[in-house]
């Protein structure tokens, strides 16, 4: 088989008060997967996540993405090639209009003058948001800032790219609009979400995580089939929800 | 939070000093202040010329008469303190409808109203015209440390966000009936104002990730390409400069 | 209060630019020792933080409310060049993007609420705490204190300026012994906020209180803090503040009249600033502003200061000798 996109080997970490979140996680996506993250709140996906560019360091295990460790000497080329999608658009959106800030990342590895325009318009246009260009950030609707988010990391051409939670807090309609984007990308990718049927619609294979390990990983219709398993990892599927009635 | 803007100053618009480079608007109204900062208080035709180019300024930005007297009246402390000068001044005195009025004082009171009001419409005509994003990006151009527009640029980009969760906090707070009227009542304010510090630290945390998760390493980018060309520079400097000419008339003569 | 253009005239005002910019330059020197990358966007959140404290009302007595300025705040929260640095952007970004403050006189602004606030509430929390045990009510206590000083001094300064660069017209003793006298009160508020704001982030995050790291204090010190002591040191320090500049007062200064006193009230008061956010979230909570007992005099503040300093002082002693301390 291919070099796995992302391999993560038994990753374990605590936070400096002790609070012990990853234990031993594992798990490997090959490129072009589309892959979802469950888990409940506090199971140590966003710890994970931060894991993925080296913004956390592992104490046991390590991280590769396409091959490449990542470890100190290779810290600017893996954060070009792991986009992270943060859960809040606030904290990622930065800068004073949203041009300044999808052009921020590509800026840092010194793209520059035309180039750097034409990522920008692509990544924009990508998530349909070009008409906003010149806005600050902050006066945007969240499923807007939300697609925004999107373009800052699409615009370094990432080759995975990983998103914390997308959907929460968004209304049905930028819900589906920010899935129609996510789905025309032709990327690699890795969801972190507790919106089930989300996770069914987007992709097609899925990994549960509970107390920081990995104690599932199948095709997501088949892991969302499995009641026990659900229950016992406190994921809900919505009333009435059946993930195996095609619609 | 759309429609809860933190840069209630801005009016849209299209004129040619919504156009003009933020810089050159910005160095406009740095040598506009200071002429009218440097003008002799007696010289009231000087101040003349000033209005009238303050008034031309708000003229050529289409903004409404009302708009800008609605700002001026974050002057009004200072205009009282001016207009109780003339009562309380000293020396010479003169007597105006029945009241005996210091000359000094008056000319004191003068100086710090038409001086204010005329600093202040200038200010009022730049943020009308000018975004926030564009009026960084002029401080960038003008050389002012990249760590200060860069600090500058976090603090009003976020503004909205913390005075949000500011509001919602009191807003919780008002809901569970606390409306303190007593000083000896402020637990509660100064509890949410350390909470809204804590958040404020940890977002500026969870910034400084999601920056060097795009490979930031230090060195800020600048926030624009500002494109100015020498014109610029001499439409927006022809207003100051005929208040110079002003402003050095009349400290000739005095 | 922003000093608009013209207030004070234009050489000591282009002074005060040149003070403020070395201030400045001082404080990035010795900021960028300790303000690393991660430092940047730190700083701009604290910005936002003492803007919106400064937009928003708390109330005073009866209806009346004043704001913070934040400076002795910011220092004791996250280090005096931080602070010096976050101080001086929240001001200039005052007067650049809301008009509030002339630009011709930012160098004085950043000087009075900016450079002097932060300096003069460090150096007073610092002096403050090498005197008392090292435990988180003498944090507050000093951050209180700082606060108040940091007030009072600002005031001075004001004065100070007015004496040198102003339009003359009112007699500088009346000036002076206004401006004192209601800020040795707003100051009260000042402090009581300060210690307030600090004691709750002490309570949860110690380790974010700059002023609590350099003196070593860790999560086992702050939840022994003691509530009666910090109660005790406020009430003393009030009664105290209040006392001196409701009966030293009258003495030292000019005695002025009832007209006199309501102009320097009217004019020289923080009230009736309108951060000019009229569609923020903020814009409800109107101003309606302090207005202090317009009374007293730079001898009165000093006094007031020493003597509040040393009843809080006193109360602090006994009430270490009630507790037990925790080791470090
Ligand atoms: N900075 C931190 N310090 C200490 N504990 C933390 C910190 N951040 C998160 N945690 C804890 O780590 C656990 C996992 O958090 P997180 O990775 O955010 O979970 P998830 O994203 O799955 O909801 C939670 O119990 C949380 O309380
Ligand atoms: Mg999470």
């Amino acid at each position: 088989m291919s070099i796995p996109a992302l391999e993560v080997v038994s990753l374990s970490y605590h936070y400096p008060d002790g609070t012990e979140v990853l234990r031993e996680a594992g798990f490997h996506i090959h490129p072009g997967e589309r892959v979802a993250l469950l888990g409940p709140n506090g199971a140590g996906k966003t710890t994970l996540v931060f894991h993925l560019n080296g913004i956390f360091r592992p104490e046991t295990g390590s991280v590769q993405v396409a091959g490449l460790p990542v470890e100190d000497e290779n810290l600017m080329e893996i954060r070009r090639r792991v986009g992270i999608v943060f859960q809040d658009p606030d904290d990622q959106l930065f800068m004073p209009t949203v041009r300044q800030d999808v052009a921020f990342g590509p800026a840092n590895y010194g793209v520059e003058g035309d180039e750097l325009r034409t990522r920008v318009s692509d990544a924009l246009s990508a998530v349909g948001m070009l008409h906003v260009a010149d806005r600050p950030p902050h006066h945007l609707s969240l499923g807007q800032r939300r697609r925004v988010a999107v373009a800052t990391v699409l615009a370094m051409r990432p080759e995975i790219v990983v998103l914390d939670e997308p959907s929460s807090n968004l209304d049905p309609a930028s819900r589906r609009e920010l899935a129609d984007i996510l789905t025309a990308l032709d990327i690699t990718m890795l969801m972190v979400t507790h919106d089930l049927p989300y996770a069914l619609e987007l992709c097609p294979r899925a990994l549960v995580m509970n107390d920081g390990s990995i104690i599932a990983d199948g095709p997501t219709r088949e892991v969302l089939s499995n009641r026990e398993l659900m229950k016992a990892n406190r994921l809900e599927l919505p009333l009435g929800f059946d993930p195996n009635f095609d619609r | 939070m759309a429609g809860t803007h933190t840069h209630a100053l801005f009016v849209h618009g299209d004129s040619e000093l919504h156009r003009l480079p933020a810089s050159t608007k910005l160095g406009a109204l740095g040598l506009f202040v200071l002429a009218v900062v440097l003008t002799p208080r007696e010289a009231v035709w000087a101040f003349g010329v000033h209005a009238g180019l303050a008034l031309l300024g708000v003229w050529i930005a289409g903004l409404k008469p009302m708009f800008v007297a609605r700002r001026l009246l974050l002057e009004i402390p200072f205009v009282l303190f001016a207009l109780f000068l003339p009562c309380i001044g000293g020396g010479e005195q003169i007597e105006v409808i029945g009241l005996s009025l210091s000359v000094d004082g008056l000319w004191s009171g003068w100086n710090i109203v038409v001086k204010g009001t005329l600093g202040l419409a200038a200010s009022i005509v730049l943020t009308a015209t000018t975004t926030v994003p564009d009026i960084l990006s002029g401080l960038d151009r003008l050389r002012v440390p990249r760590l200060i527009t860069s600090i500058a640029g976090f603090m009003v980009r976020y503004l909205d966000v913390i005075a949000g969760e500011m509001h919602r906090m009191r807003m919780a707070m008002l809901s569970r009936g606390y409306s303190p009227r007593w000083i000896w009542q402020l637990k509660a304010y100064t509890a949410s104002a350390g909470a809204l510090f804590i958040r404020s630290y940890e977002r500026g945390e969870r910034v400084y990730f999601a920056m060097t998760a795009r490979g930031f390493t230090g060195h800020m980018p600048s926030f624009g390409d500002e494109q100015v060309r020498p014109a610029d520079w001499v439409r927006a400097v022809s207003v100051p400069a005929v208040a110079w000419v002003a402003a050095g008339w009349a400290l000739a003569v005095a | 209060m922003h000093i608009p253009d013209g207030f004070i005239n234009g050489m000591t005002s282009l002074g005060a630019g040149v003070v403020a910019a070395s201030s400045l330059a001082a404080g990035l020197r010795r900021a960028g020792k300790v303000l690393q990358d991660r430092q940047i966007p730190l700083a701009g959140l604290v910005a936002a933080f003492i803007f919106v404290l400064q937009m928003l009302n708390f109330p005073v007595i009866g209806g009346m409310s004043g704001h913070l300025i934040g400076g002795a705040l910011a220092a004791v929260l996250v280090g005096p060049w931080i602070g010096l640095v976050v101080m001086t952007v929240v001001v200039t970004v005052q007067a650049l993007l809301f008009a509030d403050g002339g630009l011709s006189a930012l160098g004085l602004n950043v000087i009075n609420m900016g450079v002097l606030t932060v300096i003069i509430g460090w150096l007073a929390f610092r002096l403050v705490m090498t005197l008392l045990p090292k435990n988180a009510t003498s944090i507050l206590a000093a951050g209180a204190f700082g606060a108040w000083l940091s007030v009072v001094v600002s005031s001075l300064a004001f004065v100070g300026e007015y004496s040198i660069g102003g339009g003359g017209g009112a007699p500088l003793s009346t000036v002076l012994a206004a401006m004192a006298g209601t800020h040795a009160l707003i100051g009260i508020g000042e402090g009581l906020i300060t210690a307030g704001v600090l004691g709750a982030v002490l309570a949860v995050r110690p380790d974010l209180v700059y002023g609590a790291q350099v003196f070593g204090l860790r999560h086992t010190e702050v939840a022994a803090l003691n509530r009666r002591a910090v109660g005790l040191f406020v009430a003393g320090g009030i009664a105290v503040a209040v006392l001196l500049v409701t009966l030293v007062a009258p003495l030292a200064s000019d005695d002025p009249d009832g007209l006199e006193r309501v102009a320097i009230d009217l004019g020289f008061s923080e009230e009736a600033e309108d951060h000019s956010l009229g569609d923020s979230p903020l814009a409800d909570y109107e101003a309606d502003g302090v207005e202090g007992e317009g009374l007293g005099t730079v001898v009165a503040g000093l006094i007031g200061l020493g003597a509040t300093f040393a009843v809080g002082a006193v109360l602090m002693l006994g009430a270490r000798r009630r507790r037990v301390r925790v080791d470090r």
